[in-house]
Parts: structure tokens; C-alpha cells; sequence
């Protein structure tokens, strides 16, 4: 199967991708592991439908991406594309503290997620914490599906998250209609969990909450892991990508948060751009300010880096604590020593906790991009 | 409507509903034993974080959060 | 200014790191000096077999005797260095390999290592998850594995040798009595000319599946592969980690060769244990020995006060440790514990 553009990701910076590069081309191709469109944001109910024309591939998981551009996946084996346009979104960051790995602590978007997925949560005791424009976002869903959402504790103090909305005014009827929709449900601003124990959760400053699922997400981490495959430059842990989106790879073009985080706006405008560019049409140049504005007013309080015991698990794969780590001074060392990373995420949860408490940088990416069976891999033989 | 069993019990879900939603609505939250023997469950739900690893059909080390319900399922926590 | 040492060794790999704890053990005041992370080279990429090889004469002196030096070792060595005195089962798959297998055995008898033949039940029973139709196998009981980054910190904490991170460009500028250079595959970059040539091997590890393989596995055509020149060549080479994954090789291939082996690699390993199909990779990766062209390492002097401990292609987790002791010995002048002429750098002069 060959395309003229193939589309890595459909979520909003895919779809709006595969709308602009289908205006011009016959031949597009969208990749997604989901069953459905959406990503993260719209998963399940994208408004943005897959433009007719777009060949859509869902549940289809890439493992592995070559010059040229070669990409295997999972389910249909190898697909090839002149040109390729990441838009691999984010995932959360996590943060460790006594009790996170417990179950009944999701990611704040992992929950979400999980309850799209069809997890019944009507009458369940939620707390949503952590960090960023996720967690009213995620409340309110939670509150739709039924849930008593008993708190929101974000770590950003009041007085970032207040300037931060008066600069962007049209992302007020977003914040207020959210709000609208968490009516009585106390938001706590300069807060964050220090421990989870038993269905209690402890916030910093002292207040404990009886909860059934504790929803926490310190913010998102770029996947870059695709395009670091490609050997595309990152710049500060993001993928490098000049006024067109174009990375430091020819032919490679890179949409949505692996280029910044910023949400859904921009993750649009880095799609249009990225499918226009793509095609050969003319394209509008980025407005930038708010992906900065937005990592200002988020920042996370250092505080939370110093919550984990020494005892508290940081690689969950392979249970590496906190003080195990200590002796070690960079990722590669702490790695072959603790084997820390070395499970099946590898490094992908526990690396930005490490870049977060240690600065370390968890950069080598291996094939496969996700765990697949041996077999797959024979899928394709392909020669460089 | 889709029928599974996990662990020898039955569930009854809806159609598209995924093995992690499953669990977790029937009250599993112990999916796997952690390298050290922790009790653990899903963590990212978008298939990073590898926690909520299951053996469905035996076959080991499988997705739940990832894998939709499909009748007649054997779903075993690990 | 502190004295300059008596061994300034280039390398912190296991080589290096062996040869380190040696002479600290002999009493010479040894100093260390890696471009990298100590053990992060190809002793970071390797599977870390401890095993006897017996295609000649002077392979089989120091793979027995270095086997026999971990086993003393294996006692002081922290538990994360994973040492499990696992055996190793050859596997054959015909009649003839079966005649190979025998022939083996009575090799290893001679040289009173302890090895029993395995017929064809006695196979599946040791490793039920081998392909049926096999002929049969041989299971030497001494062999071992060992976790060689671990390790090789081990040994240099041991020696107490300072340890610096520099990129080394001249052997010669080095302020010590003596000079090692183990810089492994890379050797030819500070020794000019030198007959080591880069040999990349692929592996692959998976998951958890704790009892699926229960000793290292080897097909008997794997010494062909690795004593072979052929440019281009995979052997069946699989190994269950004291963690429950498996570790999927072998491969060799020179520089120049650009194709991947993975592929055939797998299908080789398929092939004689179709289980691993299912089994789920979580990464993959290539690592660099360093071959010489009679496949033996090179041990001695290679001119006035420099020394070489490099070339041990497949095999240097193995033979770090008779490596030290013989360039210990010529270092330090007393005789050395086993014959080192067939290991001495000016072998393949003239
Ligand atoms: C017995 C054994 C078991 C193992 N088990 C596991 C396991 O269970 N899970 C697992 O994940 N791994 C495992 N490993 C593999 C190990 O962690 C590494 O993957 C191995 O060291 C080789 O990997 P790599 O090539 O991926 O190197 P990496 O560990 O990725 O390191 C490559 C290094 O090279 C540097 N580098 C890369 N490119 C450049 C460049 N252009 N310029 C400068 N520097 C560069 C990087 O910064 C990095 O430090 C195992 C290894 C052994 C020996
Ligand atoms: C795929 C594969 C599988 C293997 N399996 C086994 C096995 O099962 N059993 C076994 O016994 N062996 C095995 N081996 C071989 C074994 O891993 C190597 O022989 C051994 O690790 C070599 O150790 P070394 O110390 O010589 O080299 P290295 O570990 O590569 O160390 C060399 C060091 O020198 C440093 N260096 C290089 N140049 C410079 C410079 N100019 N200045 C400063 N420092 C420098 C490097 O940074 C490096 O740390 C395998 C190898 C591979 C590739
Ligand atoms: S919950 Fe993280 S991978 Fe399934």
C-alpha cells in the first residue's frame, strides 16, 4: 500500500491534517490505534469527520517507522508514504507520591479515557488532580457520566491560572462553560495529593477525601518517540519544526502537542498547516505566544518533585524506588544499574518522572515503538 | 450486549466496551502483580503505562485497556 | 600532582574493568579511563553467557579456565549481578548434529568438564517448548550467565581504581608504567592497522514468561556462525533472563553489511521454538564485538609499555576474566596461569 501523505494519529491535529491535505490529494492515508477517530480529546465523537476521499485506518498500531518512509504496523503490515505527518499527541505525566500506584489512582485523562471505554462511574466518590486545563475539562465529563466529583485540587496557584485566562479571552466561554457544568464541586488552586492510602487521599495543606477513584495528571509529555525513530531533531524535548511544520527530516511534517503543548486550537492550526504543507499548498503562519503562556501559568510548584518517599516506587514496571535511583547520575547509568525503564513501557512513564526529579533525559528510542508480538516483527522484511 | 468471564466469573457489558472497563465496573481493580507482588491496575487508559496487563485467551502480557470485550472472552488477572 | 599510576587501563568495560581488579589485586596501583558510561559499551549490549567453547584448542583453555574464575567469583558478586550457574543446552536437530553433539561430549569429558547427552525425550523434558522432531541435545553443566554491566561495576569498585571520563586520542600521551588499551571494537581507533573488525550482532528481549526456556539454548551449528567468515550468518541463540524474559539472538554481520538481521534472526529462533511467536518484544538493539580473524582475543604487549586486551568477538564477558589474569601476569612479570602465546598481538604480523 502506497500513499502520497500518511497521517500518524486521529486525533484533532491528524484530522484537520487529513482535511487539508484531502483537498488537494487522492491519495491520504490516517493511522490510529483507536477503534475510533478523535484521540485523546474527542475519542469516540470527533468533530472533525474523517474527510471522504481519506483512506481511515483504526485500531492499526505502528511499531516501527523507516527513511523513506516505510511504516510497519501491527494489522496490515507495511504502508508506504512519500510524505508523513506525525500528529502522535501527548500522554500524561505522572508524578510519584506514597500510594500512586495503587489501584483506584488513574491518570486524570486515563480515567477519562477509561469511562469512554465504558467504565460506569454514576455514584462513585472521584477526586481529579494534578495539573492544567485537563482537569475541569475531565471533571465535567466525569460529572455527565454520574460521578460525584468531590474536589479538584490543581497544583498552579490562583494567581497564574487568573492572568493566564484574562490574555486568551476566547478561551473564557470554554473555562466558564466547564464551570458551569461543575457547579458546587470545590476547586482547589495551589493544592496537590501528597499520599493515597486506602481510599483516602491526602492533600497538601492537611485536608483528607474518602474517595473511590483518584483521577491525577500532572500535565502532558510530548510522543516524540515516533519521530526520534526518523532521527527528527528535538528542540527542549519537543520535535523541532519550522514555519510550515516541516521537521528536521525532509518529507517529515509534525502536528499537535509533540511540537508544544497547547491544546486543541493549536493542535487544529499545526493540522491545516502540516496537511496544506504537505500537499503543496500555500500556508498561514503560526501564532505561537500561547503554548509559552500556557507552560508559564501551569508550571508545576517543585514541591511536588520532592513528594515520594524513599521507598515509593518510580519505574513501575520493574518497582525501581526512589532510593534506588539516588546513587546515579544520569538515565543510561540508573538503567543498567536498576534496571529502571527497562520494562515493557520502557522509560515512557517513569523517564519524565525522572527528567522531573532528577533532570535526567531518557532520549534512546528503540524498535519496536510499542511491545508486539515476535512475529509481527517479521512482517515486511525490509532492506535500507 | 457481550458476555466474558474474567477469572471464572461472568460479566455482561455493553458492545465496544473495553476489557478495562470491564474489570474495573465489576469491581476488579487488581488486574497484575507488579514485579514485586503489588497489587496494580490501569494507570494511562491510552495503552503507555503497560499496567493493566492481562492474559486474555491465553495469551499473556495483552492490553486491557486497549482490547474491546469480545463474547465468549477468558479474560485471566495475573 | 599525584603520581602518575602504574597501569592506566582505556576501557571500563568488562575487559577493562577485569583487567582493573586484577592487577589492584596484584598490587599495582591501576587508574581508569572511559569516553563513556563504565560498561555501557558493548558489555551493555551482549547476553552475558559464561561458556566453554571448544572449537580449538586455545579457545577451550581460556573459556574453561574463565568459567571456572566467575564460579569462584560468583560468591562476592552483588545479587544484581544476576550470576546463575545455569548450564547450557545444545541443541540438535538431526542425526548428524546429534553425531556432533557426542562428539562434543567426549571433548569436554577429556577435559573433565561434566556434560550429559540429552536424547530425544530428555530434550523436551529440559525445554518442552523446542519444536518437536529434534534430535536430541547436550547440557553442560558448568556453563553460567552473568548480567555483565552489574559486574563489571562490581570489579572496578573492587580494584578501587579512579575512574575518569575522558575520550582517549593517543595511547602514547598516557602518563602511567604501563598502558592497556581495551577499547573493544574500537581499538583500531588508537591502534592504527590493528586486525579487529567491528562484527554488529542484533538482540531482542520480551516480556515476562517466567519457565518458557530454563537454560540458555544454543543451536550446535552456532559455532559455525560465529567461526565462519561468511559476511552474513544467524544461529538459534535464546536465553531466559533470571527475570523471566527471553533474550532472542544471534546475529553477526561486518560493517559494511548494511541489511538487518533481525528478521532472519527471529525466524531462526522461530523456527526452533515456535512458542516465541507470541511472545511480546519490548526492544530491540544491535551491539559490536570485536573479531579478530582467527575469532581469538588479543593479550599482550604491543610495544614498549602498551599493552592490548581486546578481539574477544562472542566471548569476552566470558574470558574477561582469564584475559586479566594473563595480562596481569605478563604486566607484572611472573608466568602466567595458562599458555598466552596463542592470544599474543603479533600473531598475525608478516
Ligand atoms: C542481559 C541484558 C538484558 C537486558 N534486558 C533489557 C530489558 O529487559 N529491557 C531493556 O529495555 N533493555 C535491556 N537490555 C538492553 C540495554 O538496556 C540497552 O538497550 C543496551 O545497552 C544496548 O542498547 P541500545 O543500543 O539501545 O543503547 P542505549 O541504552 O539506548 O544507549 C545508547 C547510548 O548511545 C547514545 N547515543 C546514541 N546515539 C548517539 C549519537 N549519535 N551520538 C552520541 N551518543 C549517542 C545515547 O545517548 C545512549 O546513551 C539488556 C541488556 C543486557 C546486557
Ligand atoms: C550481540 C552480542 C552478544 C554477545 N553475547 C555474549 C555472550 O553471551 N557471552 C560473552 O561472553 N560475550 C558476549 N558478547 C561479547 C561481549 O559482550 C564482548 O566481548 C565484551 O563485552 C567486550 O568487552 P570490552 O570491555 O572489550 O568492550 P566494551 O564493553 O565495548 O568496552 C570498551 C570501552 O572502551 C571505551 N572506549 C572506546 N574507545 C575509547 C577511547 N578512545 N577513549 C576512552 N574510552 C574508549 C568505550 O566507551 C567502552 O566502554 C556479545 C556481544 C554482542 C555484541
Ligand atoms: S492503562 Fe496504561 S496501558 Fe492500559
Amino acid at each position: 500500500m502506497k500513499f502520497d501523505v500518511v497521517i500518524l494519529g486521529a486525533g484533532p491535529a491528524g484530522l484537520a491534517a487529513a482535511r487539508a491535505a484531502g483537498r488537494r490529494s487522492a491519495s491520504v492515508a490516517l493511522v490510529d490505534d483507536n477503534v475510533t477517530a478523535g484521540g485523546q480529546i474527542w475519542r469516540g465523537a470527533p468533530r472533525i469527520a474523517v474527510p471522504a476521499g481519506v483512506r481511515f485506518f483504526p485500531q492499526t498500531r505502528v511499531f516501527d517507522l523507516r527513511p523513506g518512509f516505510t511504516l510497519l504496523t501491527e494489522s496490515h503490515g507495511a504502508m508506504e508514504a512519500s510524505r508523513l505527518i506525525l500528529a502522535t499527541g501527548a500522554r500524561e505525566l505522572f508524578l510519584p507520591f506514597p500510594g500512586w500506584t495503587a489501584p483506584g489512582v488513574f491518570g486524570a485523562g486515563g480515567l477519562q479515557a477509561l469511562v469512554k471505554s465504558g467504565l460506569p462511574v454514576a455514584g462513585k466518590r472521584v477526586m481529579v488532580a494534578g495539573s492544567g486545563p485537563l482537569l475541569l475539562a475531565v471533571a465535567a465529563a466525569l460529572r455527565t457520566a454520574g460521578a460525584r466529583v468531590v474536589g479538584i485540587a490543581e497544583q498552579a496557584p490562583l494567581g497564574r491560572i487568573v492572568p493566564f485566562l484574562a490574555k486568551y479571552p476566547a478561551k473564557l466561554p470554554q473555562a466558564f462553560a466547564l464551570r458551569a457544568r461543575l457547579v458546587g464541586v470545590p476547586y482547589w488552586t495551589g493544592t496537590w495529593p501528597v499520599r493515597f492510602a486506602e481510599g483516602m487521599v491526602t492533600l497538601s495543606g492537611g485536608r483528607t477525601v474518602s474517595v473511590d477513584y483518584l483521577a491525577c495528571g500532572f500535565g502532558l509529555v510530548p510522543n516524540t518517540e515516533a519521530a526520534q525513530l526518523l532521527g527528527c531533531r528535538l528542540d527542549d524535548g519537543f520535535v523541532a519544526v519550522d514555519s510550515r511544520q516541516e521537521t528536521s527530516v525532509a518529507g517529515v511534517y509534525c502536528a499537535g502537542e509533540p511540537t508544544g503543548i497547547g491544546g486543541l486550537d493549536k493542535a487544529l492550526e499545526d493540522g491545516e498547516r502540516a496537511g496544506a504543507a504537505a500537499t503543496g499548498q500555500a500556508v498561514n503562519p503560526s501564532r505561537g505566544a500561547f503554548v509559552r503562556d500556557l507552560a508559564a501559568a501551569f508550571h508545576l510548584d517543585p514541591r511536588l518533585f520532592d513528594l515520594a518517599e524513599p521507598s515509593t516506587v518510580v519505574c513501575r514496571c520493574e518497582d525501581v524506588s526512589c532510593a534506588a535511583l539516588r546513587p546515579y547520575r544520569e538515565w543510561r547509568e540508573a538503567k543498567l544499574m536498576t534496571r529502571c525503564g527497562m520494562g515493557p513501557c520502557q522509560g515512557r512513564i517513569c523517564g519524565p518522572i525522572t527528567n522531573c526529579l532528577l533532570g535526567w533525559s531518557a532520549e534512546s528510542v528503540r524498535r519496536p515503538l510499542v511491545p508486539v508480538a515476535a512475529e509481527i516483527l517479521l512482517k515486511d522484511v525490509f532492506e535500507p | 450486549m457481550v458476555k466474558l468471564r474474567c477469572d471464572g466469573v461472568e460479566m455482561v457489558v455493553a458492545e465496544g466496551t473495553s476489557v478495562a472497563a470491564a474489570l474495573l465496573g465489576a469491581g476488579v481493580s487488581r488486574f497484575r502483580s507488579s514485579v514485586t507482588g503489588e497489587p496494580r491496575g490501569p494507570l494511562c487508559g491510552m495503552g503507555v503505562c503497560m499496567e493493566c496487563r492481562v492474559t486474555i485467551d491465553g495469551v499473556g502480557h495483552r492490553l486491557a485497556c486497549q482490547t474491546p470485550c469480545r463474547a465468549g472472552m477468558e479474560v485471566m488477572t495475573t | 600532582m599525584t603520581p602518575s599510576p602504574d597501569v592506566m587501563i582505556v576501557g571500563a568495560g568488562i575487559v577493562g574493568a577485569a583487567c582493573a581488579y586484577e592487577l589492584a589485586r596484584a598490587g599495582a596501583r591501576v587508574e581508569v579511563i572511559d569516553s563513556g558510561l563504565p560498561g555501557g559499551g558493548a558489555t551493555a549490549a551482549g547476553m552475558g553467557h559464561l561458556v566453554v567453547l571448544d572449537d580449538n584448542e586455545a579457545e577451550l583453555t581460556l573459556t574453561k579456565y574463565s568459567v571456572g574464575l566467575w564460579h569462584s567469583l560468583a560468591k562476592e558478586l552483588p545479587a544484581a549481578a544476576e550470576f546463575w550457574g545455569c548450564g547450557t543446552v545444545w541443541v540438535a536437530a538431526d542425526e548428524v548434529e546429534m553425531a556432533g553433539a557426542r562428539a562434543k561430549l567426549s571433548v569436554y569429558r577429556q577435559h573433565g568438564l561434566a556434560a550429559e547427552l540429552l536424547d530425544e525425550r530428555q530434550l523436551y523434558e529440559a525445554e518442552p517448548n523446542l519444536r518437536a522432531g529434534l534430535a536430541g541435545g547436550l547440557l553442560v553443566n558448568g556453563d553460567a550467565m552473568v548480567y555483565a554491566p552489574v559486574a563489571t561495576r562490581f570489579l572496578l569498585e573492587q580494584s578501587k581504581a579512579k575512574v575518569t571520563r575522558a575520550a582517549v586520542t593517543s595511547l602514547d600521551d598516557l602518563k602511567a608504567g604501563a598502558v592497556v588499551c581495551a577499547t573493544g571494537a574500537m581499538a583500531p581507533a588508537l591502534v592504527p592497522g590493528l586486525r579487529v573488525r567491528p562484527r554488529k550482532g542484533y538482540l531482542a528481549i520480551t516480556d515476562r514468561y517466567p519457565g518458557f526456556a530454563r537454560h540458555p539454548l544454543v543451536e550446535l551449528g552456532y559455532l559455525q556462525s560465529a567461526h565462519g567468515d561468511s559476511n552474513e550468518s544467524v544461529a538459534f541463540n535464546v536465553q531466559p533472563r533470571p527475570t523471566g524474559q527471553l533474550l532472542i539472538g544471534s546475529s553477526r554481520q561486518y560493517e559494511d553489511a548494511t541489511a538487518s538481521l533481525l528478521e532472519p534472526m527471529l525466524e531462526r529462533a522461530f523456527a526452533y521454538m515456535p512458542g516465541l511467536r507470541a511472545c511480546s518484544v519490548i526492544r530491540t538493539w544491535t551491539g559490536f564485538r570485536a573479531s579478530t580473524p582467527d575469532k581469538l582475543p588479543m593479550i599482550g604487549r604491543l610495544r614498549d609499555r602498551v599493552y592490548l586486551a581486546t578481539g574477544h568477538e562472542g566471548l569476552g564477558v566470558t574470558t574477561s576474566l582469564g584475559t586479566a589474569k594473563i595480562l596481569a601476569a605478563l604486566i607484572l612479570g611472573y608466568a602466567p596461569p595458562i599458555p598466552a602465546w596463542p592470544y599474543r598481538v603479533e600473531r598475525f604480523d608478516g
